[in-house]
């Protein structure tokens, strides 16, 4: 390599030198992944369990119980860091999702043992 | 749904995403932020990276086989980058912010004796072909080596290397072409050998 070549690279490293994400992004971004988390549990609450009699109905509601879960427990570690650093955001809501997953899968069970005959 | 794993706890997962967020939140921002060239677009990019990485973090974990999944996150951001452009049908609207990347980055020293210099070499990157620029930001502002940006373009090792020899050289031809081009410092010895900059993360070609 020559001795231009390693002198231009010095300087893209200072030209492309890393970015901080501004503040307010994080919190956007976190944010947005609770909006996730919301959606996914606001789907389970409103669904009906009547509308579960046809089990080409039960994926959706499954994956919503998936995704709500995952989401909800890794904004949780996200947060627990960012009160960590004393930058907590007051005005996210953070919903106890793992909890509301847990309760709609265990309704789902119980439909699904009714539906089969209480086996 | 037939993807999640049963034999990893939902728990573990998350906070596994948890930790990639951390780790690799800035990485994800300035590799949009010198690919799109500015910070609104940068932001929306990121956002955009991580919402799709969640959706699709457990297999591409699972695929991984404990690799690092940063070249994943790159090229999630790469993909949804080149979208951007299709749908708009256009190349960055707006230079790169030169006064906000450097004046952030960069003591105002440095700034007097090195702004001309740095901004023709970020106007250099600019003029770039797509794969060569991307190439450079992600070894140069992501410090990322050959085998990650080749898992992260989609290419292999041996071609990411010459893809980022290629994209040097025409670097330092853009820049030489430039009117009152210099790629050295002014108090370089006449045999045109500057005092050089310390060696960081240097490639492996």
């Amino acid at each position: 390599m020559t001795e231009a070549a390693t002198y231009l690279e010095g300087l893209l490293r200072e030209a492309l030198a890393p970015v901080e994400p501004p503040e307010d992004l994080v919190e956007r971004l976190e944010g947005a992944l609770t909006s996730i988390t919301e959606m996914a549990a606001d789907e389970l609450e409103a669904w009906e369990l009547s509308a579960m009699r046809d089990p080409r109905n039960w994926v959706r509601p499954a994956a919503a119980v998936l995704a709500g879960g995952a989401a909800g427990g890794a904004l949780v570690l996200l947060r627990a860091r960012r009160r960590a650093h004393g930058s907590a955001v007051q005005s996210v809501r953070w919903p106890d999702v793992p909890r509301s997953a847990e309760r709609a899968v265990r309704e789902l069970e119980r439909e699904a043992r009714r539906l089969l005959g209480g086996r | 749904m037939s993807d999640q794993d049963p034999h990893k706890p939902k728990r573990e997962l998350d906070r596994e995403f948890s930790e990639l967020y951390r780790s690799h939140l800035r990485d994800v921002y300035s590799y949009a932020y010198y690919r799109v060239g500015d910070h609104h677009d940068a932001e929306d990019l990121t956002e955009q990276t991580f919402l799709q990485a969640y959706r699709h973090f457990e297999r591409a974990q699972r695929e991984s086989r404990g690799r690092p999944l940063r070249p994943w996150l790159i090229r999630i951001a790469h993909n949804l980058a080149a979208n951007l452009y299709r749908d708009r049908s256009r190349k960055p609207a707006s230079p790169i912010d030169e006064t906000t990347s450097i004046a952030a980055l960069h003591t105002t020293e440095q700034l007097v004796e090195g702004r001309d210099e740095l901004s023709r070499v970020l106007d250099g990157v600019r003029m770039l072909p797509d794969d060569r620029r991307e190439a450079l930001i992600m070894r140069f502002a992501l410090g990322m080596d050959n085998r990650e940006i080749a898992r992260a373009l989609g290419r292999s090792e041996g071609a990411t290397k010459v893809l980022i020899h290629r994209a040097i050289k025409q670097l330092e031809e853009l820049i030489g072409e430039r009117p009152g081009a210099q790629t050295r410092p002014e108090h370089s010895s006449a045999n045109g050998a500057g005092p050089g900059v310390p060696e960081g993360a240097r490639s492996d070609d």
